[in-house]
């Protein structure tokens, strides 16, 4: 499994990715190749093991076992921020905003990995320090004018409504210049008309970033309407991948799903 | 601000300061302050260097530490042990003595510099083992390192060990004083409002999110600890060389450390004009209840206990909360009508009844919505 090639260069493989945590077996042998453009959906009942993936992708856990690859390069075993400055950003399932810094902070704090700037730069205020700053700020404030948090820009985050603070984490996620997007039910407490919002924004967002996005969701309308590639996780197993018809008509995902009868 | 504009700002600010420390030093004509004033004006100046370097870690940073009196400790022996033993010699090489005005301020440079550095150098050796885990462990291990540092100064004669150093040499004044609380200030506040205070502030908010967004939190946590520390040690080192106020042992234990994180947490974790206003309050307060002292004696304390606990059940986030004092607080009227007339628009817009589309919609992109990207 380790040596299969695909055509195009895949944006994320993982391969034979174990997790244990103890006696348990969180995520066992698996293996994913994720194409670059591709919304790839992953799906599973809970306690399947899907958030256990996102925290092996972005560096939060080690894999026990196995090998993470981003574009060529190997990153499991390094640091969050590592992996974030090589390419992947993600959104939180429970909404992990900065609360005391205003929205525009928030965005604007997600340049910093780009910076170029040393501490002496802005202990003394040189040129360089005024003109990323200015940049930092243009930047930012291009993405909130995108995501229509514009004239929120300078509230507290956290006093944003519910869907506007979705909105700010992927806008801060993508302010980071990311080559693949994880975004972690980012349909969660959402009504059926803000999740088709989110649907068409996601796939904008792709679109217009040129990303890769990855998504585990609960929401079967979400990741049916979106995904090109769906995988099913069961047991932090993989038990299909496919087309979303494809894992419609799939018996083992029903049984997953449904229990067998 | 442009170079020039700095420039001429920091000639002005050091013409003033010079002015004033002639006047406070030699008097004016036939004015001379008051020694006991004096010398309450002078711990508020480096009282205020302490609280505004603790403020960059435990305010904008989040992180607790409790032994902001050891790096004074390192900073102050170090700084001393430097004019004590090698003062007359440098100051021998410009063909000045210590005590001279040109001499005195030679030996406190190099002694402010070797304080700030061996303040700054404990700060990362404490920093990096204890910074990479989350939680408390930072209180604990600046807590440990306080004693230890206390415990080793003890026990070297050669800094007067228990008796403290009274073999310091008195080079410390107004200017000096003042000087360094100034610096410290436009270091923390330029620190702060730069990206890397967005990076500190990051890692205070949510650690997991910060690195997430690709802030290397170790680093940046490190950083600014050990900027804290130096300054800390500036602080010691203009400590230790004040007239008769030889630094000792048992001045610099972790009570020390509490009373400087007392002066942040007054003045407003975070707020740097806070941390300015609490360090000057703390350190008028106990000289003002001094009447106590005469009626009963020991009431003095209890006041001063009573008022801090009041403060705390009356204004828990400080004087000045996360917020800093400045210019704008005098014309305020202006200043929040701007933001509060925008947030209403925008409040209007997003509360009319929902047309279609919804633009209510968390999600909403309104009907421009492939206008929005600008």
């Amino acid at each position: 499994m380790a040596s299969a090639v695909t055509s195009s260069a895949p944006v994320l493989e993982l391969r034979s990715v174990t997790q244990r945590f103890g006696g348990l077996t969180a995520v066992k042998d698996l293996s994913m190749t994720i194409a670059p453009g591709a919304l790839y959906g992953v799906i599973g009942p809970n306690g399947a093991g899907k958030t256990t993936v996102f925290n092996l992708l972005t560096g939060v856990y080690d894999p026990t076992e196995g090998e993470i690859w981003l574009r060529g390069t190997r990153i499991d075993g390094r640091a969050p921020h590592e992996i974030c400055r090589l390419g992947i950003a993600r959104t939180f399932q429970n909404i992990r905003l900065f609360a005391d810094m205003t929205v525009l902070e928030n965005v604007m704090a997600a340049r910093h990995l780009r910076s170029r700037q040393r501490l002496t730069d802005a202990l003394i205020g040189t040129r360089r320090h005024q003109t990323e700053e200015r940049e930092m700020r243009d930047r930012a404030m291009a993405l909130l004018r995108m995501f229509d948090l514009e004239r929120h820009a300078e509230e507290r985050s956290t006093a944003l409504p519910y869907g506007s603070q979705r909105r700010l984490e992927i806008a801060r996620a993508l302010a980071t210049d990311p080559i693949l997007l994880l975004l972690d039910e980012p349909a969660a407490g959402m009504n059926p008309q803000e999740a088709t919002d989110l649907m068409d924004l996601i796939r904008r967002v792709r679109d217009e970033f040129h990303l890769t996005v990855v998504l585990v969701e609960h929401n079967m309308k979400v990741v049916m309407g979106i995904c090109e590639t769906v995988q099913v996780i069961d047991y932090g197993e993989v038990i299909a991948v496919g087309t979303p018809e494809d894992i419609q008509r799939n018996p083992d995902v029903i049984r997953a799903y449904l229990g067998a009868g | 601000m442009r170079a020039t504009q700095k420039l001429a700002w920091t000639a002005a600010t050091l013409v003033v300061l010079l002015g004033l420390n002639q006047i406070f030093e030699h008097g004016f004509g036939d004015f001379q302050i008051n020694p006991y004033y004096a010398r309450v004006i002078e711990l508020i100046g480096i009282n205020i260097t302490l609280a505004v370097s603790l403020n960059l870690i435990n305010g904008v940073a989040g992180q607790f530490s409790i032994g902001h009196a050891g790096f004074m400790a390192v900073g102050g022996y170090v700084g001393t042990y430097l004019t004590v033993y090698y003062g007359a010699a440098v100051t021998g090489w410009f063909g000045v003595g210590v005590t001279d005005a040109v001499g005195g301020s030679i030996a406190m440079v190099v002694s402010l510099i070797g304080g700030a550095i061996a303040a700054g150098v404990a700060g990362l050796a404490v920093g990096i083992p204890s910074l990479r885990l989350k939680g408390d462990y930072l209180a604990i291990v600046t807590l440990g390192f306080g004693e230890i540092i206390r415990v080793i100064i003890l026990n070297i004669p050669s800094v007067g060990g228990a008796t403290g150093f009274t073999d310091a040499i008195p080079i410390t004044n107004f200017f000096w004083i003042f000087a360094m609380a100034i610096l410290t200030i436009v270091i923390v506040r330029n620190l702060t409002a730069s990206t890397f205070g967005r990076a500190l502030a990051t890692i205070r908010d949510d650690e997991v999110a910060a690195e997430a967004i690709g802030i290397g939190t170790t680093w940046h946590k490190v950083m600014a600890f050990a900027v804290s520390a130096a300054l800390a040690g500036v602080a010691g080192a203009l400590s230790g060389q004040l007239f008769a106020n030889p630094l000792n042992p048992q001045n610099l234990n972790f009570v020390k450390s509490i009373e400087v994180i007392i002066m942040i947490v007054l003045g407003g974790v975070g707020s740097i004009t806070g941390a300015v206003l609490g360090a000057t309050t703390l350190t008028i307060l106990p000289e003002v209840l001094r009447g106590f002292d005469q009626e009963f004696p020991g009431l003095r304390m209890v006041m001063y206990a009573l008022l801090l606990i009041l403060m705390m059940i009356f204004r828990p986030q400080g004087l000045l909360g996360r917020r800093e004092f400045g210019w704008h607080w005098l014309r305020w009227p202006n200043r929040s009508r701007i933001p509060v007339a925008l947030t209403e628009a925008g409040d209007t817009k997003a509360h009319t009844p929902a047309p279609p589309g919804d633009p209510r919609s968390a999600l909403g992109e309104g009907d421009e919505e492939g206008d929005s990207r600008g």
